[in-house]
């Protein structure tokens, strides 16, 4: 039962200061080659910094690099988190 | 000469190269079809000369943007020379998947290792030398804004084009270079299908699902065989990797970009936070974050109508001071004085001052107002602050169609509600780089409260709400906010339709701007509106004079009664101490009005004479082809209780909308016997004909309608295309008249 939470995961479950592992990457299209291009990607781990003041879009922090995207995105990104 | 076009990602100090290399010599390209625009310059090294070409900055060579499409076409068409690929050292591994993108065309690339100062105080040193050997193409360590490294930037360039640089062959997983290996075998038989395209490069595009050489495929003849072997070889990646060819070469790239980040970079741990972490925890925070955006707002907004308009700072000769707006009035006044002194025929007098000088003139003197926005925005965006903008912003605005960016846009229009511009806010819709919200942004921007528009309302409120225009200003100002997010809404769900942009954006750190790269920046954007006004504007300008001035009535019933007054007069003057003056001309008359003004038959002359010149202007004005036009809508404007002076003046608006005020004011004074004296507000107020609905109902419209012609040709400018221009003139007229049409017929019913 736990480890079927863990692989459900997405982005969007994410608290601030959380650091989670990108299982996979979903969507298609345009949205799912975006995410892809700026590095968001399977095994890539990346940290949230914050929320905007009303709670989307999220700051992660990833390859080194700050990227800001939608609560709707992050839902495309399933994760697993790390301590 | 030789070609050189600098490529690379957004915030990668592409900018800052490309300007320190060329220095302030540029103009701006413009690519066949499309509006994204790049600027060109001109390097020297020894004594040879170089253009170089600021490609757009880009993550990836996609055919999901317009700027990636640009960027990828000008490299594989144009083929320049060589191309310099800008690196931010301090975001190693991303902008190297660019760089592999760029090597994939096997082209002659050197790259600029910039901003080496910041990714080595971040920890991470780089080793220029390996990561040269290992890509097989020169690598220049460079700090663009200091200059560094552009000598050598320069040479290497040369050394590349001159020696036949060419870049190593980056090798991919296993599995998909198998699959590549089939694929480049069907598509280099076909060399209609290859045309200037590496067979490698091709079949990598084929796996990535690229639309436009899907689509050149279509046309050849082995399409088949094509097609069938990209089927198999896709299953068989899908099969192998669990994820499809797309990703499967992404996820290739970058598995290259870690391996050679692994081998050339050295990382060094660096205790404590960034300085843009730091600042984003204030400005990004919760409570904070959105009260230092509006502050910051509020700020652009009241540094350039103080800095352009309101604070005199310049020195006239006289010993004047005047705002950069008045300068320019002033100069255009003195036009329109030189233009009466020295103008004697009638027609062109009228054609010079009211359609050059009025036309051009007003337009000209927004010039100092975009100037210092888009200085304030230049500066917000080489900070990186912008981004955090949208970031903090995103929420609320996609509520309505528009995003985070927009709200600058809006602002500059007049959304804090007090003066503003539609033409620099549509062009402030720029810092968005999606195209559909840029769209729907830029028309929603003209609903806001411009300027222009306040002389309408202080009129208008001055006249019948006089008791309440602080209450009248509030409500004025909240609906212009609530018909433009309701526009936005609409306008994404109805007619800019489709699936919603990504908005998956990178918070670039916060960087000090160059005094030079910002003003690079504000003055082409300057001279872009300076032209047009020039050009197209000053065509409009005479066509709508033209429309107000032509038909000529017939004056001569005017010239009798003038001419009558005037023998009157001389009547009246015999045997007093001016006989000697007789027999008397106008002209004469008007050198001597001093010496008459205390002369009871004199006043009672000039009341005739201003009387009959009234009775001329009212004639001319509703006999031209603006006061028919005027006339012809009266009976369906009469639904939202417009009459013809109204309608005349509702057309003059669309020159400019403080235009409306004065042509009112031309209708009304015609033809009402109190010569004049009495303002606008007071006249309308003792007009039985007039309401406070009526005036309401006008104000609306006002507020609505039409976008005048400069911010009409700055969305044809911005859009690239006269259907937006157009939609935009015509969806806000009928909205305005809709509701306006509301309110008259619906609040007749109440008050």
């Amino acid at each position: 039962m736990k480890t079927n939470d863990i692989c459900e995961k997405t982005l969007a479950d994410m608290e601030e200061g959380d650091k989670a592992r990108i299982v996979k990457v979903g969507g298609v299209g345009a949205i799912k080659r975006r995410l892809l291009d700026m590095g968001i990607g399977r095994g890539e781990v990346l940290k949230v910094e914050r929320y905007a003041p009303l709670k989307d879009p999220i700051q992660i922090n990833i390859k080194g690099y700050s990227l800001a995207l939608r609560v709707s995105e992050g839902r495309l990104i399933r994760v697993e988190e790390i301590s | 000469m030789y070609r050189i076009a600098v490529a690379g990602n957004p915030n990668s100090g592409k900018t800052s190269l490309f300007n320190n290399l060329t220095g302030e010599f540029q103009h701006v390209g413009n690519y066949p079809g499309v509006t994204v625009e790049f600027f060109e310059g001109f390097a020297y090294f020894r004594d040879l000369k170089f253009k170089l070409i600021d490609l757009p900055g880009t993550y990836s060579l996609t055919t999901y943007s317009q700027e990636e499409v640009v960027a990828r076409d000008y490299i594989i068409n144009e083929k320049p020379d060589a191309i310099i690929n800008v690196i931010d050292a301090g975001n190693f591994e991303r902008n190297l998947y660019f760089t592999i993108q760029l090597l994939e065309l096997n082209l002659p690339v050197v790259i600029a290792l910039n901003m080496t100062d910041i990714a080595e105080k971040k920890g991470s040193f780089i080793n220029a030398l390996r990561l040269s050997s290992i890509l097989g193409v020169r690598v220049i360590p460079t700090v663009a804004k200091k200059g560094i490294g552009m000598e050598d930037l320069k040479e290497a360039c040369f050394e590349t084009i001159h020696k036949h640089i060419r870049p190593k062959p980056l090798s991919y997983p296993h599995e998909l270079e198998n699959a590549l290996h089939k694929l480049e075998s069907v598509v280099a038989v076909s060399s209609e299908f290859t045309g200037h395209y590496p067979p490698r490069w091709l079949a990598l595009k084929l796996l990535e699902d690229d639309e436009h050489i899907l689509k050149r495929l279509d046309d050849v003849e082995s399409r088949n065989t094509v097609a069938g072997i990209l089927h198999d070889v896709k299953k068989h990646i899908l099969a192998h990797s669990g994820e499809d060819s797309q990703t499967a070469v992404v996820e290739a790239r970058y598995g290259i970009a870690s391996g050679i980040f692994r081998a050339v970079v050295k990382l060094k741990q660096i205790s404590g936070k960034m300085f843009t972490d730091h600042i984003d925890a204030v400005v990004c925070s919760r409570y904070l974050g959105p009260l230092i955006l509006l502050a910051i707002v509020y700020g652009l907004f009241a540094f350039v109508f103080k800095i352009s308009d309101e604070l005199k700072w310049i020195p006239l000769f006289n010993g004047d001071w005047v705002s950069p707006v008045g300068l320019f009035e002033h100069f255009f006044e003195y036009m329109g004085f030189l233009a009466k002194e020295h103008i004697g025929n009638k027609l062109l007098h009228s054609l010079i001052s009211d359609a050059f000088i009025a036309g051009v003139g007003g337009v000209m003197c927004f010039v100092p107002l975009i100037f210092f926005m888009f200085l304030f925005i230049a500066v917000l965006e080489d900070t990186g602050y912008i981004a955090r903008v949208a970031f903090i912003l995103d929420r609320v605005m996609r509520v309505f169609g528009l995003q985070g960016k927009s709200i600058l846009a809006l602002i500059i229009s007049g959304g804090l509600g007090g003066g503003g511009c539609a033409v620099p806010g549509i062009m402030a819709a720029r810092t968005l780089r999606e195209e559909k919200d840029r769209l729907v942004t830029m028309l929603v921007v003209p609903l806001m409260n411009c300027g222009a528009k306040f002389p309408v309302y202080a009129v208008l409120i001055a006249a019948f709400f006089s008791h309440s225009r602080g209450l009248m200003m509030f409500i004025l100002w909240l609906l212009s906010w609530i018909f433009a997010l309701v526009a936005g809404f609409t306008l994404r769900k109805w007619v800019i339709k489709g699936e919603q942009t990504p908005f998956v954006m990178e918070l670039p750190i916060y960087h000090i701007p160059t005094l030079k790269g910002v003003l690079i920046h504000t003055w082409y954007r300057t001279w872009l509106y300076i032209k047009k006004a020039g050009t197209v504007i000053l065509g409009v300008s005479v066509i709508l004079w033209a429309m107000m001035y032509f038909p000529r009535i017939d004056s001569s019933n005017f010239e009798t009664a003038r001419s009558g007054a005037l023998r009157e007069l001389e009547q009246k003057l015999v045997n007093t101490k001016y006989t000697s003056l007789l027999p008397l001309t106008e002209k004469k008359l008007s050198e001597m009005q001093e010496e008459f003004s205390s002369f009871p038959a004199y006043l009672e002359y000039e009341k005739k004479i201003s009387a009959v010149k009234i009775d001329e202007a009212r004639e001319q004005l509703l006999n031209s082809f603006a006061g028919r036009l005027g006339s012809v809508f009266a009976p369906v404007s009469k639904l939202a209780g417009f009459d013809w002076r109204d309608n005349i003046a509702l057309i003059g608006g669309f020159a400019a909308k403080e235009v409306v005020i004065g042509t009112l004011g031309t209708a009304y004074s015609l033809g009402s016997d109190d010569e004049g004296q009495r303002s606008l507000s007071a006249r309308l107020a003792a007009d039985k004909n007039w309401s406070p609905l009526r005036a309401f109902a006008l104000m609306v419209f006002v507020m609505v309608y039409a976008p005048c012609f400069v911010a009409v040709l700055t969305i044809k400018r911005e859009s690239g295309s006269w259907k937006w221009a157009l939609f935009s003139t015509l969806y806000s007229t009928t909205a305005a008249f809709i509701i306006a049409v509301l309110i008259y017929q619906l609040g007749g019913l109440f008050f």
